[in-house]
């Protein structure tokens, strides 16, 4: 997206953040004082009507976050964050509660068309005839706003909720997994997250279910200065299927502005998770200035025996990128998979990968992950393959391939390999390569403006891991992919 | 179709092309021969606008175009095709979808309407049945794993598919067995020989101008063509060698 619709979007959400939508409660705080104490941490929990064990969790959480250090062993050059200043929680003036489609503002309709978001989730969004069903939580600035199809989940037994929702309607299953896979004491951020989670979403599939429709939270807006904090939970019976959407845009631009949700999956016996995000946060100017950190643990515990989760990112925004989606494969013959691609331009950065750890015998993970950099940026792969003692026959295949564009970038493979049982196979591939210009000109030869040939090599580099996405997710990625490398060749 | 004249160019300030003439008109078929180094492949290089040549000075003329104020891309959208002497490997793209994303940028260009899938795909077909050229290679990614043979037949079922007006084929003959070589000069007279089209044949042996009987023969030698003929005179230089020619010009 060009830097003038950005402003466009961003006005016009500022815009719609002041619009009247149909009732008006009384006159409250938009936002929490801004900073960051215990007394933040109870402000949120206590605007969310949250019981008291959740905010127990949330204070327990802020203390341990109190003595943590921020860490620094990653490959990323990170700007001290002034945790004090900014807003950790903002809330639209109005708060709607929309039924239904129908009731969804066309300004929120032309907001999203601002945005950019594919047309098919237009269609989707207005209900259009024939358009494929992908139920859609719609997130402005911590809160939900409407979830679709939310009849016909219920008809399946499917939950899909925000998570302030959940925590009000199904307190048990909150209680038995909230921080179970990510627990507070996880990490930094994860700690962080914990203490002061804004929302997010909570997806239940019974048993032998496959749900009927794609789950996709579409996208988030932030008010300048607020950190986005969400907190993701799933839950996946025996026997059932879910495929999930993130899609991330609303590109910012503000001053750097921290991201650090968390996102937790369970898998039990027979169940499948299949998790996408395409993600094109803010990446900050050219000279580097601003852009969206974006600082996210996801786990996934595939507990049961022969489940499975497939995480596949495209992450071409955010100034800096920070995160690897890791399966605990704990059940026996349990399948983890992670397909990446992750592209730097510009002044961006990224340490990115995965952490597999086999725990079940017979547990198989995949790997491959394909950085792009561009520009004077960074792009770190780093994995960590790891095998129990008890965890007989295990198989593991990594593949990390980077693609360089012109001399200025850097492309890095940091892969943790811990194998206590002999019976293990583990396979590690990697290659680096750049764009050669007799390819560039092949291309052109048959027609192909620069651009277009360098978007089509990119793709083709980047074609595995784009397969996995869903359609629609894929058609939008392989533009996305064109679009953040303007101007990153010639 | 085509008027070279006088054209001087380097690589990295030194001179290969010292004064090139040349001209091709619609319906002919030319070959340039000459000894290595003497710059056949730099002229089809500079033809087709790939980046590193200096030209100096001198003119090009396509079809009533200034072809060197045209970028590479713009040129392909003009008519010429390059058929390359080391055809290039492009992973995770089939060549169907090069094709098509390439033809159909072609004809968006020219102001002409997109090829539909089905469309393409017939076209494909057609092109890759008469070449004998295996449907299945054309869903593969581009040249990844081809031999040498069946890239060069590859490049053929690119032109036909593009429909160049002008094909300069770089040692296409180059890596050919016998039936490969049959099947890319059958290929070359199908798709190339009529009163709207020409080729430039970029060749160093006389065989497939056994398949492809060219109309003009030159010979390249120190930047500049020294002498022309006909289809005997690539003949003569099979029986007789360089060495005369080059001492005549010399």
């Amino acid at each position: 997206m060009t830097e003038t619709r950005n402003r466009e979007a961003y006005d016009a959400v500022e815009e719609a953040s002041t619009y009247r939508w149909g009732f008006v409660s009384d006159i409250e705080q938009d936002f929490a004082p801004k900073g960051l104490s215990e007394a933040t941490v109870r402000f949120i929990s206590a605007k969310k009507n949250e019981p008291d064990w959740l905010l127990e969790w949330r204070l327990k959480a802020y203390r341990r976050w109190l003595t943590l250090p921020a860490p620094d062993w990653a490959k990323l050059d990170i700007p001290p964050i002034d945790y004090q200043d900014a807003y950790y929680y903002a809330e639209p003036r109005a708060k709607p509660k929309l039924g239904s489609l129908d009731e969804v503002d066309p300004e929120i309709l032309r907001i999203y068309e601002k945005l950019g978001i594919p047309l098919e989730e237009q269609k989707v969004l207005a209900g259009v005839e024939g358009a494929r069903k992908i139920a859609v939580d719609a997130v402005f600035d911590s809160v939900s706003v409407a979830t679709t199809f939310r009849a016909e989940l219920e008809r399946a037994g499917v939950i899909f909720r925000s998570i302030s929702d959940a925590v009000r309607e199904y307190p048990e299953l909150l209680r038995k997994w909230l921080g179970k896979i990510v627990p507070a004491q996880d990490n930094y951020f994860a700690a962080l997250n914990a203490a002061v989670f804004s929302d997010g979403t909570f997806v239940y599939i019974p048993e032998n279910t496959r749900c009927p429709m794609e789950l996709s939270t579409y996208f988030r807006i932030n008010a300048a200065n607020t950190g986005q904090f969400e907190r993701t939970l799933i839950i996946a019976e025996r026997g059932s299927y879910v495929s999930y959407l993130e899609g991330c845009t609303a590109p910012q631009r503000d001053e750097n502005q921290l991201h650090a949700a968390v996102v937790e999956l369970v898998a039990l016996d027979d169940a499948e998770i299949k998790y996408s995000t395409v993600q094109n946060w803010y990446p900050g100017d050219a000279e580097g200035k601003g852009g969206i950190y974006n600082f996210v643990t996801k786990r996934a515990l595939c507990q049961g025996e022969r489940s499975k989760v497939s995480w596949t990112q495209v992450e071409t925004g955010s100034a800096i990128t920070w995160k690897y989606p890791s399966c605990v494969l704990a059940g026996e013959n349990s399948v983890g998979e992670f397909y990446s691609v992750a592209v730097t331009n510009n002044h961006q950065q990224a340490d990115t990968g995965s952490k597999m750890i086999h725990l079940g015998r017979g547990s198989r993970s995949t790997i491959i992950s394909k950085g792009i950099s561009a520009g004077v940026s960074d792009n770190t792969y780093r994995g960590l393959v790891r095998v129990a003692a008890g965890a007989d026959g295990v198989r593991n295949f990594t593949q990390c391939d980077s693609l360089l564009l012109g001399d200025r970038c850097g492309s890095h493979t940091i892969p943790y390999i811990e194998v206590r049982n002999p019976t293990a196979q583990i396979e590690h591939e990697a290659t680096t390569s750049k764009i050669s210009e007799d390819q560039l000109f092949y291309a052109m030869q048959r027609g192909l403006d620069q651009e277009s040939a360098v978007g089509l090599i990119v793709n083709g580099f980047a074609k595995e891991v784009l397969q996995q996405l869903p359609m629609e997710f894929a058609v939008e990625a392989q533009k996305l992919l064109g679009i953040s490398l303007e101007g990153s060749v010639g | 179709m085509l008027t070279i004249e006088n054209l001087h160019a380097e690589i990295e300030g030194k001179p290969i092309l010292t004064g090139l003439n040349l001209r091709i008109r619609a319906g002919e078929i030319h070959a340039i021969m000459g000894p290595n180094g003497a710059g056949k492949s730099t002229l089809a290089n500079i033809l087709t606008g790939r980046p590193g040549y200096d030209v100096t000075s001198g003119s090009v003329q396509f079809q009533d175009q200034d072809l060197l104020a045209l970028s590479a891309h713009e040129r392909a959208t003009a008519g010429i095709f390059l058929g390359f002497q080391y055809p290039v490997e492009i992973p995770g793209i089939s060549n169907l979808h090069f094709l098509r994303t390439a033809l159909n940028a072609q004809k968006v260009a020219r102001g002409e309407r997109e090829l539909s899938g089905a469309a393409f795909i017939k076209l494909a077909r057609e092109q890759a049945d008469a070449l004998s050229f295996d449907q299945e290679m054309l869903k593969r990614s581009v040249n990844v794993g081809f031999s040498g043979g069946e890239k060069k037949r590859n490049e053929m079922v690119q032109m036909g598919i593009l429909a160049p007006a002008l094909a300069i084929l770089d040692e296409t003959d180059s890596g050919l067995d016998i039936d490969a070589l049959r099947a890319v000069g059958d290929g070359i007279n199908r798709i190339q020989r009529a009163p709207n089209k020409a080729a430039l044949l970029i060749t160093h042996y006389q065989r497939l101008l056994d398949y492809v009987v060219p109309d003009f023969v030159h010979v390249l030698a120190d930047g500049r063509i020294v002498r022309s003929g006909g289809a005997e005179l690539a003949l003569e230089l099979e029986r007789e060698g360089y060495s005369a020619i080059l001492e005549e010009a010399a």
